[in-house]
C-alpha cells in the first residue's frame, strides 16, 4: 500500500457549526499547524449528513471523508449528534455493502475547546490516507458507470 | 447569470503573510460567475465595508464572497453591510482563509491553494443562493410563570409591573414556596415571612397577575410568542370566588391529625385547611383523604359553618387554556431523601444516620419549621420525640451533597450557609445549648457570607468539626453521633438529642415530566439546562423558555430573586417587539414531492414538524405532507437526512448548495 510520501489526500471535512467548526478556529486561533488537505463543509448539526453526502464526496474525488460534531450531551439542537452516532453504525454497513472502504470514513467529536484535538484528528487522517493511497478505484467505477 | 464580487482580506499580515492574496484574488476572478475579485487589508474596517457597498452597486452583484476570518466573527458584519445597498443579506457567504488556512498552514504554497479553493466553494454556494426574508412572528404579550416560589414571585412581579398579564401557576394551594416556610434568612437573619409575605400579597392583588394555585400545567402546544397551555385546577372543594378567608371551616374541623406538608410533618393540620395563616390565596383547600364527608359520607361540618356558602363537595378539577408568549420555569427544588427507600435507584439514601427511624433526627427544612415563630413549635426548639429542649445539637453538612457514593456529585452551595445560620439560632434559644457540625469543607462565598459564618463559631460558640458521620445509634433517649475529626485526627462521638442532616437540593419532583412538555433540557440530576452557562444563563433551547431560580442548580435566595429578575427581563425584551423575527435558514418542504411517510416528524428534536392536509376547493383532502412550524425550527437539518424522497431542505444548507461545493473541488 506504500505510496509516494509527496501524494497529497484530498479530505472533506463535514462538521457541525457550533461545535467542531469553531474547535477548527480556535486551532487557528492558537495556530496550531496541521496538514493543508481538508476542506471543511460547514453545516449546522451532524444530523443535517445523510449517506448520499458521504458517497458524493467520494465520487467527486475525496480521498477520505471526516464527520465531525459536539460531543453526546453538548448539541446545539440537543439530539442531532445522537441521530448522526445511530446513523454512522448503518452507514459503516452501508458502504463496506457498496464496495467503499470503510476506513477512508472517520467519524469524531470534537467540542469548541478542542483545537488540540482538531489538529491531532486532521493530521491523522492525513497521515493515514496517505498510507492507504489514492482512492481512484471508486472514481474510475463512477466514471465507468457514467 | 450571478455576478459574484470576491473580496480577499489580508487582515494585515494575518492572512497575506501565509496566503498570496494578490495571485488568489487573479485565480478566482476566473471562475465561473465571478464579477470582480479585489484584495484589501482589512475588509471589516469601514472603508473595506465600503469598498465592499460600492462593488455591488457598481457591478450590480449577485452574490458576494468575503474571504477573511471565521464566519462566527464576521458574517452578520458583511451581512448587513450588503443590505444597506439592497442586497440581500442571505447572498453573502464567507471563506474562511484565516483561522482555517493562513493561521495554521506555514508553507505559503500550500495555503494559497487552499485558499483558493476555499472560496471557490464559497463561491459555488453562493451561486445556488437565493435571497431569503427574516421571518416574522406575532407575539402574544402575556408570560405563564410556573411556580409560585420567590423565584416566580420575583419573575411574575417584574413582569407583571413592566404593564404585561402573567399567568401564574403553583402547584400547591398557596404561593411561597420552600421560602415561607423558613425561619431566618442568612446573612442578615431577617424573618423569612417578613419580607416575603408582603410580595405574596402584591402577586394576589396585583392587576396584571392571574393566579392559577394548587394547578399544574396540564399540556402546551405553540411555540415561541405563541403558546396555549392547558393548566389543571385540581378541585379545592371551596368556591374561591364566594370564600373570606374567615377561617370558621378549618377551625372547627374534627379531622385534625393529618401530617401537614407545610410543617414538613413536624406538625399536624386539619383536613379543611390553608397551608399556613399568611397564603395566597387566603383560601382553604379540603383534602378528600382526610375529609370524614368523603371518607365516611358524615360530618359537613365545614358546610354548616360557612356562612357564605362556599363549601362545594361536588367540585371537579377544571381545564383551563391560557394562551401566552413566553414562559418562565421556576420550580425550584426539594431535599434529597436521607432514608433508605429511594425514589430513585441513582440515589442510595443514609441508612446510617437512622432518619426515618429515630424521631429525633431531622433534615434542614424541618429544622427550619422548628424555629420558625409560626412553625408548630411557634419557635420553641423542642424535639420531636419528647418535646425536650435539645442541650447537645449536631448538624451535619453535606448530606448527599458531594457524595458520589450516594449518587449525587455536585456541591449544594446554601448548606454551609444555613447550618451556620441554625447554629445561631439555636444559641439564641437554648443559651446554655451547644451546637456541632461536621463538615467537609466551608464554602461561604458571597457578601457578608464568610463573616457570618466567623460569627456562628466565634460569638455563637458552634463547635466545628472537620470530618464526617458514620453512623448514629439511640441509646438511652441520646443520640450516639460517630464521627472523625480528621483536623485532630482522631474518631469522635458525642451524644446528641437532636440531629440536623443538611441534605441535598435536587429538582422538584417530576420536574423531568413538565421539562419533556416544553422541550427543555435538563441534567442527569434533573436540573433544568439553561441556553449557555455563561452568556444565556436563563435562556433555554426552547425558544420563548425561560429558568431561574433552584430549577436550574442549587442556589439561594438572593441568587434566585436576581435570576429571577433575569428571567423577566428576557421576558420583556421579546414582549417590547409586536413580532419576532427568526433567521429564515431553516427546514422547507417540497410539499408537491413529500410522501407523507413522516420520517422527518420523528427525527425533529424540535417537534417542528406538523403532518398537513392539502385540499381541493371543496374542501377534499388531495393529499397529506409535512409541514415545516416556522416559529418552532431551529434549522438543524436532522429532517433532511431522514427524508427518502429528499422532498425537505434546509435553507441557507441545501442540498443543492453542499454538492455544488463538492463540484467545485474536483
Amino acid at each position: 500500500m506504500s505510496q509516494p510520501s509527496d501524494f497529497q489526500p484530498k479530505i472533506i471535512a463535514y462538521v457541525c457549526n457550533w461545535c467542531t467548526y469553531l474547535g477548527a478556529d480556535l486551532a487557528g486561533t492558537n495556530r496550531l499547524e496541521y496538514p493543508a488537505n481538508v476542506r471543511i463543509i460547514r453545516l449546522p448539526c451532524t444530523g443535517r449528513i445523510d449517506f448520499n453526502l458521504l458517497v458524493k464526496a467520494f465520487e467527486m474525488g475525496a480521498d477520505a471523508v471526516l464527520v465531525s460534531g459536539c460531543h453526546p450531551g453538548d448539541c446545539h439542537y440537543t439530539a442531532g449528534n445522537y441521530h448522526a452516532r445511530r446513523r454512522w453504525i448503518l452507514f459503516r454497513q452501508l458502504l463496506e455493502t457498496m464496495g467503499i472502504d470503510s476506513r477512508r470514513v472517520q467519524f469524531s467529536w470534537i467540542s469548541a475547546a478542542e483545537g488540540k484535538k482538531w489538529q491531532q484528528v486532521i493530521t491523522e487522517i492525513t497521515e493515514k490516507t496517505q498510507e492507504l493511497g489514492p482512492y481512484a478505484a471508486y472514481r474510475e467505477i463512477c466514471q465507468a458507470g457514467g | 447569470m450571478a455576478r459574484i464580487g470576491v473580496f480577499i482580506c489580508w487582515c494585515g499580515e494575518n492572512i497575506a503573510r501565509n496566503v498570496d492574496v494578490e495571485r488568489a484574488a487573479a485565480q478566482v476572478a476566473e471562475l465561473p460567475g465571478v464579477a470582480c475579485a479585489v484584495a484589501y487589508k482589512y475588509m471589516c474596517s469601514d472603508p473595506g465595508q465600503s469598498l465592499m457597498r460600492q462593488k455591488i452597486v457598481a457591478e450590480r452583484l449577485t452574490g458576494v464572497v468575503v474571504a477573511s476570518c471565521s464566519p462566527h466573527m464576521h458574517l452578520r458584519t458583511f451581512r448587513k453591510a450588503a443590505a444597506m445597498e439592497g442586497l440581500n443579506p442571505y447572498l453573502v457567504e464567507m471563506a474562511n482563509i484565516r483561522e482555517h488556512c493562513s493561521w495554521v498552514h506555514h508553507d505559503r504554497e500550500q495555503a494559497t491553494a487552499k485558499a483558493v479553493e476555499l472560496i471557490g466553494m464559497a463561491v459555488a454556494k453562493v451561486r445556488c443562493d437565493h435571497a431569503l426574508q427574516p421571518i416574522a412572528i406575532p407575539v402574544t404579550r402575556r408570560a405563564m410563570v410556573i411556580g409560585g416560589g420567590v423565584a416566580g414571585i420575583q419573575a411574575a412581579l417584574d413582569i407583571a409591573d413592566a404593564g404585561y398579564q402573567v399567568v401564574l401557576v403553583e402547584r400547591e394551594p398557596s404561593i411561597g414556596g420552600k421560602m415561607a416556610g423558613l425561619s431566618e434568612t442568612f446573612p442578615t437573619l431577617d424573618c423569612s415571612q417578613c419580607i416575603l409575605t408582603p410580595r405574596m400579597v402584591d402577586v394576589g392583588q396585583h392587576p396584571n397577575i392571574t393566579l392559577h394555585t394548587y394547578s399544574e400545567l396540564e399540556a402546551i402546544e405553540g411555540y415561541v410568542g405563541n403558546f396555549k397551555a392547558t393548566i389543571c385546577k385540581k378541585a379545592r372543594y371551596v368556591d374561591v370566588k364566594k370564600c373570606t378567608g374567615c377561617g370558621q371551616c378549618w377551625n372547627s374541623c374534627p379531622s385534625k391529625k393529618t401530617p401537614s406538608a407545610f410543617d414538613y410533618n413536624m406538625g399536624n393540620r386539619t383536613a379543611i385547611y390553608v397551608p399556613f395563616p399568611q397564603a395566597v390565596p387566603a383560601r382553604p383547600v379540603i383534602d378528600r383523604n382526610a375529609c370524614l364527608h368523603f371518607l365516611k359520607g358524615k360530618c359537613g361540618i365545614c358546610a354548616k359553618k360557612c356562612q357564605a356558602g362556599a363549601i362545594r363537595y361536588d367540585d371537579e378539577d377544571q381545564l383551563v387554556t391560557e394562551e401566552v408568549g413566553a414562559i418562565v420555569v421556576a420550580t425550584g427544588f426539594r431535599l434529597y431523601s436521607i432514608g433508605k427507600e429511594q425514589s430513585s435507584d441513582r440515589t442510595t439514601g443514609y441508612g446510617e444516620y437512622g432518619y426515618g427511624r429515630y424521631p429525633d433526627v431531622i433534615d434542614s427544612l424541618q429544622f427550619e419549621r422548628l424555629v420558625s415563630a409560626s412553625g408548630p413549635t411557634s419557635g420553641e426548639i423542642r424535639r420531636p420525640s419528647d418535646g425536650q429542649v435539645p442541650k447537645t445539637v449536631v448538624f451535619i453538612s453535606c448530606v448527599g451533597s458531594r457524595d458520589n457514593a450516594k449518587g449525587i456529585s455536585y456541591c449544594s452551595k446554601i448548606c454551609c450557609m444555613y447550618t451556620a445560620k441554625h447554629t445561631m439560632l439555636y444559641k439564641h434559644k437554648v443559651h446554655d445549648g451547644q451546637a456541632h457540625v461536621f463538615y467537609m469543607d466551608i464554602r461561604s462565598g458571597g457578601k457578608n457570607y464568610d463573616e457570618f459564618v466567623r460569627r456562628a463559631i466565634e460569638q455563637d460558640g458552634a463547635r466545628y468539626h472537620r470530618g464526617r458521620v458514620s453512623q448514629i445509634t439511640e441509646e438511652r433517649g441520646k443520640l450516639i453521633v460517630r464521627g472523625v475529626d480528621t483536623l485532630a485526627g482522631e474518631p469522635l462521638t458525642i451524644e446528641a438529642d437532636l440531629v440536623v442532616l443538611a441534605s441535598a437540593m435536587r429538582s422538584a419532583g417530576h420536574v423531568e415530566e413538565l421539562a419533556q412538555k416544553l422541550n427543555v433540557g435538563y441534567d442527569e440530576f434533573g436540573f433544568l439546562s439553561e441556553s449557555h452557562p455563561k452568556l444565556r444563563p436563563v435562556e433555554t433551547n426552547a425558544a420563548g423558555v425561560f429558568v431561574c431560580g433552584a430549577c436550574q442548580g442549587p442556589k439561594d435566595i438572593p441568587e434566585s430573586v436576581a435570576q429571577a429578575s433575569a428571567a423577566a427581563g428576557k421576558v420583556m425584551v421579546m414582549f417590547s417587539h409586536e413580532q419576532l423575527t427568526r433567521e429564515p435558514e431553516i427546514a422547507k418542504v417540497n410539499e408537491t414531492n413529500c410522501a407523507a411517510c413522516f420520517a422527518c416528524v420523528r427525527a425533529c428534536p424540535y417537534n417542528a414538524i406538523d403532518r398537513a392536509d392539502i385540499r381541493d376547493r371543496k374542501g377534499n383532502i388531495i393529499k397529506r405532507t409535512a409541514r415545516v412550524n416556522q416559529g418552532l425550527c431551529m434549522g438543524c437539518g436532522t429532517c433532511v437526512a431522514v427524508c427518502p424522497s429528499k422532498s425537505i431542505d434546509l435553507e441557507g444548507f441545501t442540498e443543492q448548495q453542499v454538492y455544488a461545493m463538492l463540484e467545485s473541488l474536483v
